[in-house]
């Protein structure tokens, strides 16, 4: 692997860490599958690239992505909790309804950011080289947002959240509306998403309605890569596990991208089948070890 | 004070396996009151415990404690006023949180759960002296997960629980039957040490007549939705188990035998 290839890699994994924590706060602490990030990081990309083009401050677009993703999040925990709808339906009908919205959100298909400025100019301006600000950038950012989940996980609303995952009867009798929380929790989660979306359609120079096919299966990916390299013995443990995951996942990729054998070469359009392998792959072997274990 | 008035339940309402678990349950508990609750299976006892905290809607009558009618509360919300201690031990507290954590989101129920710190160091020494009490050397254990803990340990923590904040009544659902004997006993006795030194009004439904009958100051008997037997101090001071059974028979003229009715 070439070093580019490298940073580009630590680049996307850290972008995309943003979406992995987020994923790990609605899979792991609040049991919720949720399906709505593939329609959610398209969403936080268009509000950005639509806000930068109209001349809004790049880190405010920021702001925007997430408010527009909190919403998004906040609607499937709305048609779970106050409709009754199955979280993991409730979840694909937001992903859905998404596609249209970021449409009439961009007006079309895709939209470039040539020659507008982006988070990245400041640190690009001030000399660090082209190829490393993203990383940089990103890095710092992610690991801020980690620093923060951890904090509010923390908290007594946060205990509250792990509680609703684990056992909703029981904070249920200490007086907590775990609808409320399942709402709150996964409108949190799909403004992380979003997140993920504006910085990568900054670092990309472009957004594009379908930039999230798949975003659910790499995200699970990476929380589980993580976990299954760094353990997750506390909140803490796994919050980092998850983000480290997050950038192994992206290099094992690049590694993916970079073989050749012969003739053959694995493409881009090859990861989504790539990844899902993995992830099958992930949750079966322990079940696999098991068996053979006990033989 | 608390008033159940012409409670009715039904369960399946309008389909073929329709149910009427409560048929009109009318009860005035007073300030203070320990009441047990025995009744055979189906009687309803589990069910007028789940209405009252408000995990089962009710058709029709009226739950008030002292001047509110919560009888259309959501759960959460009567939980202000009421706390209760389940028959499955892992079901009142939460496994990968840590004992500190659980006691903590104890220690607010019915309060707002906000942004401040989940674990103060305040709070961690109210539940040293708190856990002490229980004997089980669980004050040491403050950070471990709660899923570590043997079900016994569990539901006395769950009792402490309940009792951190004081309710207006606490619920007891056969909180003792998952449970050997002796762990049993012991989580009993805890519970009574609890009742007495908060002075709270407990509801306890038991499938165990003995115990029905020595512990709290008033017995009432279900069967098939109904309030069959409401017996005071007094009179249940001067009962026997075979007394029970008289008295349940003269009234249902049905045999009373259960696998889970204990007659010892």
């Amino acid at each position: 692997m070439t070093y580019y290839a490298f940073m580009g890699a630590l680049e996307q994994g850290f972008a995309y860490g943003f979406l992995v924590l987020g994923v790990y706060l609605t899979f792991r602490v609040l049991d919720f599958p949720d399906l709505t990030v593939d329609g959610s990081l398209p969403l936080g990309a268009a509000v950005s690239a639509v806000a930068i083009t109209a001349g809004i401050d790049p880190y405010v677009s920021l702001l925007l992505a997430m408010i527009a993703g909190f919403i998004a999040g906040a609607v499937t925990g709305i048609l779970n909790t106050r409709f009754g709808i199955l979280h993991l339906l409730a979840s694909i009908l937001t992903m859905i309804a998404l596609y249209s919205i970021n449409l009439r959100v961009m007006g079309r298909p895709n939209m470039t950011l040539l020659g507008k400025s982006t988070v990245l100019d400041p640190l690009i301006n001030s000399g660090i080289g082209v190829f490393n600000a993203a990383p940089f950038l990103f890095g710092l950012l992610s690991i801020l947002g980690l620093l923060a989940l951890l904090w509010l996980l923390r908290t007594a609303f946060g205990l509250t959240m792990q509680a609703t995952g684990a056992n909703p009867q029981m904070i249920t009798s200490q007086g907590v509306n775990t609808s409320r929380v399942i709402i709150l929790t996964v409108g949190l989660s799909n403004s992380f998403a979003a997140l993920s979306g504006a910085l990568l359609c900054q670092s990309q120079g472009a957004a594009d309605v379908n930039m999230g096919v798949g975003t659910i299966v790499a995200g699970l990916a990476s929380v589980i890569v993580g976990e299954t390299l760094f353990g997750c013995r506390s909140i803490g443990r796994a919050l980092l596990a998850a983000l480290l995951g997050s950038v192994v996942y992206r290099l094992a990729i690049a590694l993916a991208l970079s073989f050749k054998l012969g003739q053959f070469s694995i493409t881009p359009s090859d990861l989504n089948l790539l990844t899902a392998l993995l992830v099958v792959a992930a949750l079966t072997l322990p079940r696999l070890r098991r068996k053979v274990w006990r033989r | 004070m608390i008033e159940i008035a012409d409670l009715v339940k039904t369960f399946h309402h309008g389909s073929v396996n329709e149910v009427l678990a409560l048929a009109g349950i009318d009860l005035k508990v007073k300030k203070g009151d320990f009441i047990t609750v025995i009744g055979s299976n189906g009687a309803g006892k589990s069910t007028l415990l789940n209405c009252l905290a408000g995990s089962y809607g009710i058709d029709s009558g009226h739950i008030r404690i002292g001047e509110q009618d919560l009888s259309h509360w959501p759960e959460h919300r009567r939980a202000a006023l009421i706390s209760r201690v389940f028959q499955d031990p892992l079901l009142g507290t939460c496994a990968p949180l840590s004992i500190e954590q659980n006691l903590a989101m104890a220690n607010r129920r019915g309060r707002i759960h906000g942004l401040g710190k989940g674990v103060r160091r305040a709070d961690r020494e109210l539940f040293r002296r708190q856990l002490k009490q229980l004997g089980l050397g669980l004050e040491d254990r403050l950070r471990d997960p709660v899923g570590l803990l043997s079900g016994g340990q569990r539901q006395a923590l769950t009792l402490l629980m309940a009792t951190l904040i004081r309710p207006q009544v606490l619920l007891l659902d056969e909180h003792t039957a998952a449970l050997d004997p002796k762990t049993a006993q012991q989580v009993l006795a805890l519970t009574v040490q609890l009742v007495a030194e908060n002075h709270l009004t407990a509801l306890m439904v038991t499938h165990n007549m003995r115990q029905a009958l020595q512990l709290g100051n008033r017995l009432i008997m279900l069967h098939g939705g109904r309030i069959i037997l409401d017996v005071g101090q007094a009179e249940k001071a001067e009962m026997r188990i075979e007394d029970l059974l008289q008295k349940f028979y003269s009234v249902r003229g049905e045999e009373f035998v259960s696998d889970r009715m204990m007659l010892v």
